[in-house]
């Protein structure tokens, strides 16, 4: 073997030795920025969470990135949406991470998605249906009443995963719930007037908000699920949408604008900027803030 | 709302009706009549019946909240996920993926007369393909965690000449300790960046000149790699690959043992929330025994060579992926560049019909290629490649030593062969391309080749995941 490559091996060995962090906290890597605001609130300061993708990606497309692959290799735990939402990119992370402790069927390994019930489970599955998902509609923190759920399976699990710290976990996971369905009795009076209103959407990704606070979504700006729309399509909705006019067009963070401002113009009704996840505007600077930011914003425009 | 029910009504009434347009008595008609009004009402009966079970399903469903959140879950067991391929022992199939790829070429020069000048001819891999259309390469890929330790991939890739050929079949470890993991049988080696890549993630038809002259396309390892990842926040992979090495540039060796090593590192990082990148180092060592090669001589003569040595490779590759906020839905932005570069030092044999001479043979042969991909809207891309290759000067102790002339080794004559390729093409959705591909290849030195290429490539089945 060549001698100047075993010592480069050599030095770049000692280098990393040298580097890596001493271990504190239960280091989390999660998928989407709601899950590891999640993390975050039922954890405290016992978990390190890095969040793999912002309220501005599109999670259906991502990259198995290196800085990726190196946070799924030193994780303890990875929170998932699931129902095949990662699929293009998180087995890959999980294969390449070189990592046990997160694979599929590990305490390490958590889906969201997991503990709900999904909306939209269709009863067959073809490509020609666009971007499907065979489990069910994916977007499932929008209901905030899933967030509870979701809060409660992944206490439970962060006291299975940190067994030494299950008591610090159980604490806050009843403080959360305690605010939580609270906060759940004000966001839901606040949006009483919502009910019964139509609106337009990009993706089906919205479903569960719309179901929750009872807003009728009359119409998709995409076609098909994950399938830019054509300009006949758009020439229809126009026609369609003229002659029953929706209250809102609904465009989230990471959407682009450019179809939905075209539509606005066309048909004259208002498009509301959504955060979808936490950081998608400036008010969505926690879960709670997620959703007082998306009601307001939704009563803000319609009053 | 109920095709089946309607066609069994449509087809009920065609059949009665044909019976009625015979020759028949008043009273078969009335019959018949009422027998046809029997069956128009109970089938509205059982289409009522089942619409009011719809709705009152429907209400129930609205009714229920979304889950029950009440009862706590209780502490981890394996969340119960819907089986995938139908339940039963069909639920442990594999996943599945095709892709279909084909394409059509016009190519100026002849490709049976393909070349790349001043290297040792590599195999099947090099030249642009046949002209016309060609049904180039359908992959089937089958893939699986074997167990709670295991992962196994087999591709298969069938070719336009009918051939079946297995370019991956590997297991890789999921459970070793700190970083670890092991994949063993067949597998693309490591090395560079777009080794590893199968060709239908290409993101032109066909592989950099430096890939065709110094690996014959791809490096595949009948081996074993371990690969360790670094326990830090940078991305940092080592790996050591060991093998037959019986690819070229290497070749059978008529002993036990293995023939060879590669050790590849891997450095990545994101800089921002819109640009990631990844750059690496690698260095393959391999034996060759006898790898022969025709050539002609000076006159025209047939010949063959055959090289025997020591073939050593250094790879550096750098590669660099821009989406503004990492959303690539809209536009995104790839550049990659490798630069490869061989020394072989040995014995080349020359037989000729004559005499069967060998002496020592000593070369360092390099090349680079820099490409980049820009998505100007959601489904369209365009990229330009520059491919460029250095020969060398090749020290052939038969030349050195004046018992031949250098002009015997046709294939040897140092060049430098370059290629310019632009690329566009169309993403119907995320399993779907169609791609327009020019190039002016400079590779046989004497004759630019324009070549025009059409493809299309088409992926069923599982979601497939890409490396970065």
């Amino acid at each position: 073997m060549n001698r100047s490559a075993c010592a480069a091996m050599a030095i770049l060995i000692s280098m990393v030795a040298a580097a890596t962090p001493a271990q504190a906290a239960l280091r989390v890597l999660a998928t989407t920025p709601e899950w590891a605001a999640l993390t975050r609130e039922l954890g405290g300061d016992k978990v390190d969470v890095y969040a793999a993708t912002s309220a501005f990606q599109d999670v259906h497309r991502v990259d198995a990135k290196p800085s990726l692959v190196a946070r799924a290799r030193n994780a303890d735990m990875v929170v998932a949406a699931g129902a095949d939402l990662e699929v293009g990119w998180l087995p890959i992370l999980l294969r390449e991470s070189g990592n046990a402790r997160i694979q599929p069927g590990n305490p390490g390994y958590f889906e969201a998605d997991a503990s709900l019930r999904l909306l939209e489970i269709p009863t067959a599955v073809d490509r020609s249906m666009g971007d499907v998902h065979p489990q069910g509609n994916p977007h499932a923190h929008l209901d905030a009443r899933n967030v509870a759920i979701v809060a409660a399976a992944l206490t439970a699990r962060l006291k299975a995963v940190d067994g030494a710290d299950a008591p610090y976990y159980e604490a806050r996971g009843s403080d959360f719930q305690a605010r939580w369905k609270a906060a759940l009795a004000r966001w839901e009076a606040q949006a009483a007037p919502l009910k019964g209103m139509p609106v337009v959407v990009i993706h089906r990704d919205q479903v569960y908000l719309c179901r929750w606070l009872g807003l009728i979504e009359v119409a998709a700006i995409e076609p098909k699920p994950g399938v830019p729309p054509s300009s006949s399509y758009l020439a229809e909705l126009v026609t369609r949408l003229t002659a029953t006019p929706p209250k809102l067009i609904l465009r989230n963070a990471y959407n682009d604008s450019k179809a939905v401002d075209w539509l606005s113009a066309r048909i004259h009704v208002p498009v509301v900027l959504l955060p979808y996840s936490v950081g998608g505007t400036p008010g969505a600077k926690d879960l709670f803030g997620l959703f007082d930011d998306t009601i307001n914003r939704l009563t803000g425009v319609t009053k | 709302m109920f095709p089946f029910l309607r066609a069994n009504t449509l087809c009920g009434v065609a059949f009665i009706a044909l019976l009625a347009m015979a020759p028949a008595h008043a009273s078969e008609v009335s019959e018949l009549r009422a027998q046809l009004d029997a069956l128009k009402s109970d089938y509205q009966a059982k289409i009522q019946a089942l619409e009011s079970r719809l709705a009152q399903l429907e209400r129930q469903v609205a009714a229920t909240p979304p889950a029950a959140a009440a009862a706590e879950p209780p502490p981890f067991a394996p969340a119960p996920s819907p089986p995938a391929g139908g339940g039963g022992a069909n639920a442990f199939n594999p996943a599945i993926s095709v892709i279909l790829g084909g394409r059509f070429a016009q190519l100026d020069a002849d490709p049976a007369s393909y070349r790349i000048a001043g290297f040792m001819p590599a195999g099947d891999g090099v030249g642009p393909g046949r002209r016309g259309f060609d049904l180039g390469e359908s992959e089937l890929t089958l893939a699986a965690n074997v167990d709670p330790y295991f992962f196994a991939n087999l591709t298969a890739s069938l070719s336009g000449e009918d051939t079946l050929s297995v370019e991956e079949a590997y297991l890789k470890t999921l459970a070793l300790p700190s970083g670890l993991s092991l994949k063993a049988g067949r597998f693309f080696s490591g090395l560079g960046y777009l080794n590893e890549v199968h060709s239908h993630a290409w993101d032109f038809v066909d592989q950099p000149l430096v890939y065709q002259a110094l690996f014959g396309g791809q490096l595949a390892q009948n081996g074993a790699q371990l690969k360790w990842l670094a326990p830090t926040d940078l991305f940092i992979e080592l790996a050591a690959e060991t093998g037959n090495g019986e690819r070229f540039p290497g070749t059978h060796l008529a002993h036990n043992g293995l023939n060879g090593a590669a050790l590849l590192a891997h450095v990545g990082d994101d800089a921002g929330d819109s640009v990631s990148w990844r750059a690496g180092l690698s260095w393959l060592s391999q034996r060759a025994e006898n790898r022969a090669f025709a050539d002609v001589t000076d006159t025209g003569g047939a010949v063959l060579d055959a090289f025997t040595g020591q073939s050593r490779t250094w790879v550096a590759d750098a590669i660099l992926k821009w989406s503004p906020h990492g959303n690539a839905n809209l536009r995104s932005f790839k550049l990659q560049a490798e630069y490869l570069q061989r020394t072989e030092d040995g014995q080349l044999a020359f037989a000729s019909t004559q005499q069967a001479l060998s002496d020592s043979y000593r070369a360092r042969q390099s090349g680079w290629y820099l490409q980049g991909v820009y998505q100007f809207l959601p489904r369209w891309r365009f990229g330009a490649r520059y491919d460029s290759l250095d020969s060398g000067d090749p020290a052939i102790g038969l030349v050195q030593h004046a018992v031949l002339p250098l002009a015997d080794f046709g294939a040897l004559a140092p060049a430098t062969p370059s290629r310019v390729s632009a690329m566009f093409d169309w993403n119907p959705s995320e399993f779907s391309r169609l791609r327009l591909q020019y190039v002016w290849d400079d590779a046989r030195m004497d004759v630019r080749d324009r070549q025009l290429m059409l493809q299309y490539l088409f992926s069923i089945g599982a979601h497939g995941a890409h490396k970065f």
